[in-house]
């Protein structure tokens, strides 16, 4: 079931949520919507669950057009982010819901009912909660049951909104690689919505990376990272440094380094910020060529597996952060206070928002 | 050994606070309660049960526990559609209605009762219209029942009007999305939700009603056998020095109050059977 967002607009009060987005969501695929609080994401989540209706533009759900029907025809399956269960049923009777509320004609079996629960239970693992209340689950259990009872109803779509959002790190971590497992099971086009870059990059087929109610950019986790189309995109996914300077023939020119960039060749001497990713800063004790710049030292943070360093650039006062492994860190027994040099591996330029 | 597991609480002083709250629940409650069960010892088994069977006062638990229950289910009923109005839809001069809603809290009972029977009499406001009709109010135990549900409905309305502004937004559009009907989101998820909080409000209402006296008096007509509540029989009986027999009846309202509060409370029990 293939989804389509055609021109949508919304404003809530003086506030514009989404102006003119369009997106084309193919058939069985897990999408994230990657923004900051505030981009519109949830917005478009529940404009196209129909919780929301778009001031203007259409949303068809396989080529048909659904922009004008009821939330209860759309067979969307909603996960929230505070799970909002039913606290007063069982478990079995929260995921039973979407079947028992059915018509008397199109309602399954009591016996189908409980079968199909039984079943759901079994995929989310958790079918000996069944006769539990709410209460008495934890966060990451309480968003199991959640998810079957939006799949009991067979969604056409499953829409998540910041379904991990509430729950604590290592259960967080836990609950995506099993989503992206469930996903591959059962090939129901979903979307889901999240402000964690790691989660995004590690679940999705496809993230829609959206900034103030525009989006950024579409792609693959490995597209929107590695070729990022605006600084927006670059700047979210990630730690980066940011380099200001001007350009001019064809060349940056920054703080202490130079940086050929061909698709700029026309500009002359306008202002240019290059970015450049923590973990692309390599730092060494010795000059390698004239794109290394001298930096002091001034914090070590020890990040389990990864070590954050600040250097500050000589004769400037500007810092750079960079990121080491452990090995390498230990292999270089960097100290605080010392000199050394940072040599950017990977930099990308931008004029205003475009890109070289 | 120790009779109580050590707490460590924030708020200091289980002791202390247990202490305090038992000392004060006695002079406040039990001590004037075990008074009046003390007082009617005097009377001997037979006086008793004969004082308390009396037709004219079985006649008068039949119009007060009557008439508070149907008070009270009006006010579940009404009570919480006010509170449902007022939590959520926004429409000028909600706070005025908001507040109007306590004004049988603060209103002298008396003031209410002769308001109550000026315009429900035969040639009031509201009771000419009705007269017609053949429906008397004042003076009848239908006014008993208006009265009642008068001063009770804020007890409806201040203990559910919480629960519905803490009910989210998203449980409503969980079912929609599941497919349920407003009547089905209705009578499945807020219903049930509703429920405890529905029936203490029932419990406070039915136990006000049935000990109210200022503003029922005043437009019962207090006819012995038709519409004579206990109270008023209780204070009769006292103007006549009659106290241990004014007593001897109050036990058994005590008595069936307390029982109908138990039932109610078990009820809520029951009913919130999911939470712990």
């Amino acid at each position: 079931m293939s989804i389509e967002i055609e021109n949508v607009n919304k404003q809530f009060g003086t506030f514009k949520a989404l102006s003119n987005v369009s997106l084309a969501i193919p058939s069985g695929e897990l999408v994230a919507l990657l923004g900051p609080s505030g981009c519109g994401k949830t917005t478009l989540l529940r404009i196209v669950a129909g919780l929301e209706y778009a001031d203007s533009g259409r949303i068809l759900f396989n080529g048909e057009d659904t922009t004008q029907s009821h939330v209860r025809e759309r067979r969307v399956g909603f996960v929230f982010q505070h799970y909002a269960l039913f606290r007063h049923m069982t478990v079995f009777d929260n995921v039973a819901f979407g079947l028992t509320v059915r018509p008397k004609a199109t309602r399954p079996s009591k016996q189908d009912i409980r079968e199909k629960v039984m079943k759901l239970l079994q995929l989310v693992q958790l079918e000996n909660m069944a006769t539990r209340y709410p209460a008495q689950l934890s966060g990451g259990q309480r968003q199991r049951i959640a998810l079957a009872r939006a799949l009991a109803v067979e969604p056409q779509v499953l829409l998540l909104d910041e379904p991990f959002g509430a729950l604590d790190a290592q259960v967080r971590a836990e609950l995506r690689r099993w989503l992206r497992r469930l996903h591959d099971e059962i090939h129901v086009t979903s979307v889901f919505v999240t402000h964690d870059q790691e989660e995004a990059l590690e679940v999705a087929d496809r993230i829609v990376v959206m900034n103030k109610g525009k989006i950024e950019q579409v792609g693959t986790p490995d597209q929107v990272y590695e070729n990022p189309a605006t600084s927006f995109v670059l700047n979210f996914l990630g730690s980066v440094n940011m380099f200001h300077g001007r350009m001019s023939q064809g060349k940056a020119q920054l703080s202490g380094l130079q940086v050929h960039s061909n698709g700029y060749a026309g500009a002359d001497d306008t202002p240019a910020v290059a970015y450049v990713r923590s973990h692309d800063i390599e730092i060494d004790r010795s000059q390698i060529d004239n794109s290394s710049i001298k930096a002091e030292i001034k914090n070590i943070l020890k990040l389990g597996p990864t070590v954050r360093i600040s250097l500050l650039i000589e004769g400037n006062s500007e810092f750079v952060e960079a990121e080491l492994t452990r090995d390498k860190f230990q292999q270089l027994d960097l100290k605080h206070g010392e000199h050394v040099y940072v040599h950017p591996r990977q930099v990308r330029v931008f004029v205003d928002d475009f890109q070289i | 050994m120790k009779l109580f597991k050590r707490h460590n609480n924030v708020l200091p002083g289980f002791g202390i606070t247990l202490g305090f709250t038992i000392f004060y629940l006695s002079v406040i409650v039990l001590i004037p309660l075990s008074a009046l069960v003390f007082r009617t010892m005097g009377l001997t088994w037979g006086e008793f049960i004969s004082t308390v069977t009396a037709p004219r006062v079985m006649a008068s638990y039949k119009v007060t526990f009557g008439a508070a229950l149907i008070a009270a289910l009006i006010n579940a009923v009404f009570g919480v559609l006010v509170a449902w109005v007022l939590v959520r839809y926004k429409f000028p001069g909600r706070k005025i209605v908001d507040a109007l809603v306590d004004l049988p809290f603060a209103l002298p009972t008396a003031v209410a009762g002769i308001t109550l029977a000026t315009i429900y009499s035969s040639n009031g406001w509201v009771g000419r219209y009705l007269e017609p009709l053949g429906i008397k109010i004042a003076f009848t135990p239908l006014g008993i029942t208006l009265a009642m549900t008068f001063i009770g409905l804020p007890f409806v309305v201040r203990t559910v009007q919480p629960v519905i502004e803490e009910i989210e937004v998203e449980l409503e559009e969980a079912a929609v999305c599941l497919g349920a009907n407003r009547w089905q989101t209705l009578t499945r998820v807020i219903f049930p939700m509703l429920f405890p909080s529905i029936l203490t409000g029932f419990a406070l209402s039915f136990a006000r009603g049935v000990g109210e006296y200022g503003s029922i008096i005043f437009i019962a007509g207090n006819m012995p056998m038709v519409s004579e509540i206990t109270p008023l029989l209780i204070i009769t009986k006292l103007e006549q020095f009659d106290y241990r027999g004014a007593t001897a009846i109050a036990c058994v309202m005590l008595l069936i109050s307390f029982l109908m509060l138990l039932v109610v409370n078990l009820l809520q029990k029951w009913s919130r059977r999911y939470a712990d």
